[in-house]
């Protein structure tokens, strides 16, 4: 199938040489951090994970929320979903992937990352992730490509897939608890120090995961001839508005635990992050914004007859998505270093080589996406001409 | 002089054998030498089930009081010294009270001596360190003969979840080569230097303990710094904390740090 990605428009090679185009300046900044060690970013003693990790816990929530079209198809069966599942699967399949490259990225000894199988930790967080994120993009992959040959050839798909996909289910919401569980056990920590942390990453990712995948469905039928459905994307829409106000309430909940409380070191990552202390405001403006754009997305689309507004849809979608990337993508890391353990202030901002690492990843993650939708889309498209 | 194909051949592989082989058998005797250093631990090797300190703030005076016990460590583990103050690498360093017990900071009519006061801060080498807890590689590990939280440069793949665990800021990360730039003064060939992207902290001088010294620090201290066996009652470091009041950093977290520190402060303190 994957031939089908070898023919296209002006337009689509035009798409993947601009991608190949920011790897190869990712490739190079990277080579520049591999020689020089992880000196060349901002991060430091005090503030030891940044961008890379942020944009890694970002993306395993955009990676669950594959499982939101999943429940709905397969478990509820909710056949408006079924020609969009795929949309989800794949996007699953790139972020795993962009996950895996942040974490390798952010390693200051990529070469001995083996070391994580070589001498298994399972009291380790770490070695639990790497198992249930290698298992999601097997899990997606095998299930994506085998329903999707089966839909070329206009059979069934195989009997044996289908427990997979069950098990798709459960894995899905693991990668993200699992992931919570890197921050929500580490003592001294206040700001991650919360048990809600991962029914937060949960609410987060199905929130800001179909946001994007409504974004790709419309931009899919622009540039295609296959049409997501425009019932399906309302559905979404539903799932996007629901996640975001879980997202915020439990948002809430850890602002009225720090503050209730009163306790000096529980609001002290707030006062940085929304505030600034004593000087230090690099985070405040990003947080404001994030928070503005989050009101205003859930303003939109808590309307019905908005969200049935395809435009407005979209831009609510955009709004969300930027907004819980600099919350998630950003924010929550950052609000974990600052203050230090000394309840001191070193600031973090990436500098221009650890952003165009990021963006190169980025790009990778764009071109599996666009490779794999292309070879979706011609599928999608040839059962069309077949319909009609 | 002319070689033909056949000696070229033979020259050749006598060559690779002795290029691949040597190192193979170099590299075993030196593991034959690790194990023998097993089997016969040096006599004189210090033996305790808990190292922990105990560090007397009231007998560090002066800044050359602190600066000496710092000197003694970094210099013999080739602490590197970097210009830019994000690429830190420090095991022992020099903070105020505020800092060192952030969750008595908000108190602001405290004696005034106390709070001025600078204190020595070091890996606690906890008894439930979050460290080992959160280590993916098994790099940092706590020795189960003398709980000694110890740090494997060479099996560190440098993922620094150690640094975010650790609630007590005692883990240094190589950002840069600390081999170049002269960021090492004078290199102690004794004690290896490490290469970029690894974690390191202090190890109690594991290296020093094992041929019956004491931690370069407590040496250099002038009995500022008191090293010994916490599981033994009639070890010095007991009686001092059977004797005075004693402060940890941080312990309702339940790492169970193993320095204890006597604050002094005033005569009824």
């Amino acid at each position: 199938m994957l031939e089908k990605a070898l023919s296209g428009s002006n337009r689509y090679w035009a798409w993947i040489f601009f991608l190949l185009a920011v790897i190869g300046i990712g490739c190079i900044a990277y080579w520049k951090q591999l020689n020089e060690g992880l000196g060349i970013t901002g991060l430091s003693r005090d503030v030891s994970w940044g961008l890379y990790i942020g944009q890694f816990t970002f993306l395993v929530g955009v990676a669950a929320s594959a499982v939101m079209l999943v429940i709905h198809n397969y478990l509820h069966d909710f056949k408006k979903f079924s020609k969009i599942v795929i949309l989800g699967e794949f996007l699953a399949v790139s972020a795993v992937i962009m996950c895996v490259l942040f974490i390798m990225a952010d390693m200051g000894q990529p070469m001995r990352v083996a070391n994580i199988l070589l001498h298994p930790t399972p009291g380790s967080i770490v070695f639990w992730d790497v198992v249930v994120l290698n298992g999601y993009l097997l899990l997606n992959l095998i299930i994506g490509w085998t329903t999707l040959g089966a839909d070329r050839k206009g059979v069934k798909p195989p009997d044996w897939v289908k427990p997979l996909i069950y098990l798709s289910v459960p894995w899905a919401v693991s990668i993200h608890t699992v992931t919570a569980f890197l921050y929500a056990g580490i003592p001294g920590r206040h700001f991650w120090l919360t048990a809600v942390m991962a029914a937060r990453f949960l609410a987060s990712a199905f929130a800001g995961g179909p946001a994007l995948l409504i974004i790709l469905a419309l931009l899919v039928r622009k540039f295609s001839k296959f049409d997501p459905g425009a019932e399906a994307i309302q559905a979404i829409g539903k799932i996007v508005t629901y996640a975001m106000f879980a997202n915020v309430f439990l948002l809430g909940l850890e602002f009225f635990t720090a503050f209730y409380s009163n306790i000096p070191g529980h609001m002290h990552p707030f006062h940085y992050l929304y505030v600034g202390i004593d000087g230090h405001t690099k985070m405040v403006p990003l947080m404001w914004l994030s928070s503005i754009l989050a009101v205003v997305a859930l303003a939109i689309l808590v309307f019905p007859h908005l969200r049935r507004n395809e435009s407005i849809l979209a831009f609510a979608c955009i709004a969300l998505f930027s907004s819980l990337w600099i919350d998630k993508g950003f924010g929550l890391i950052i609000g974990g270093f600052v203050p230090n353990m000394f309840e001191g202030i070193t600031e973090y901002w990436p500098t221009l080589l650890e952003t165009l690492i990021t963006a190169g990843v980025w790009a990778t993650g764009f071109l599996i996406l666009t490779v794999l939708y292309k070879v979706a889309i011609a599928v999608r498209e040839e059962d069309t001409a077949v319909e009609h | 002089m002319t070689i033909n194909r056949r000696d070229f051949l033979r020259i050749a592989g006598l060559s690779a054998v002795v290029g691949v082989g040597a190192p193979v058998v170099i590299n075993n005797l030196g593991k034959a030498g690790l194990e023998a250093a097993q089997i016969h631990p040096d006599p004189r090797a210090l033996k305790g089930k808990r190292w922990g300190f105990v560090v007397d703030v009231s007998k560090l005076a002066t800044d050359e009081d602190y600066q000496k016990c710092i000197n003694a460590c970094h210099d013999i583990h080739n602490v590197p010294s970097h210009k830019e103050p994000r690429h830190e690498v420090k095991w022992i360093w020099k903070d105020t009270y505020e800092h060192t017990f952030p969750n008595t900071a908000e108190d602001k009519i405290m004696n005034k001596e106390l709070q001025e006061k600078n204190f020595l801060l070091f890996c606690n080498h906890c008894q439930k360190p979050a460290c080992v807890r959160v280590c993916p590689t098994k790099a940092t590990f706590k020795r189960e003969s003398d709980g000694v939280v110890m740090q494997d440069m060479h099996r560190c793949i440098g993922c620094r979840f150690c640094m975010a665990a650790c609630p007590y800021g005692a883990r240094s990360f190589n950002y840069v080569d600390p081999r170049k730039d002269h960021a090492i003064k004078v290199e102690n060939k004794e004690f290896p230097t490490r290469m970029i992207g690894v974690v390191e902290k202090c190890t109690a001088c594991y290296e020093r303990l094992a041929i019956g010294q004491q931690p370069a620090c407590a040496e250099a201290s002038n009995g500022a710094i008191v090293f010994g066996d916490l599981e033994d009652p009639n070890s010095e470091v007991r009686k001092l904390i059977a004797e005075k009041y004693t402060i940890r950093r941080k312990p309702e977290l339940g790492t169970q740090p193993s320095i204890y520190y006597v604050i002094g402060g005033g005569e009824h303190a």
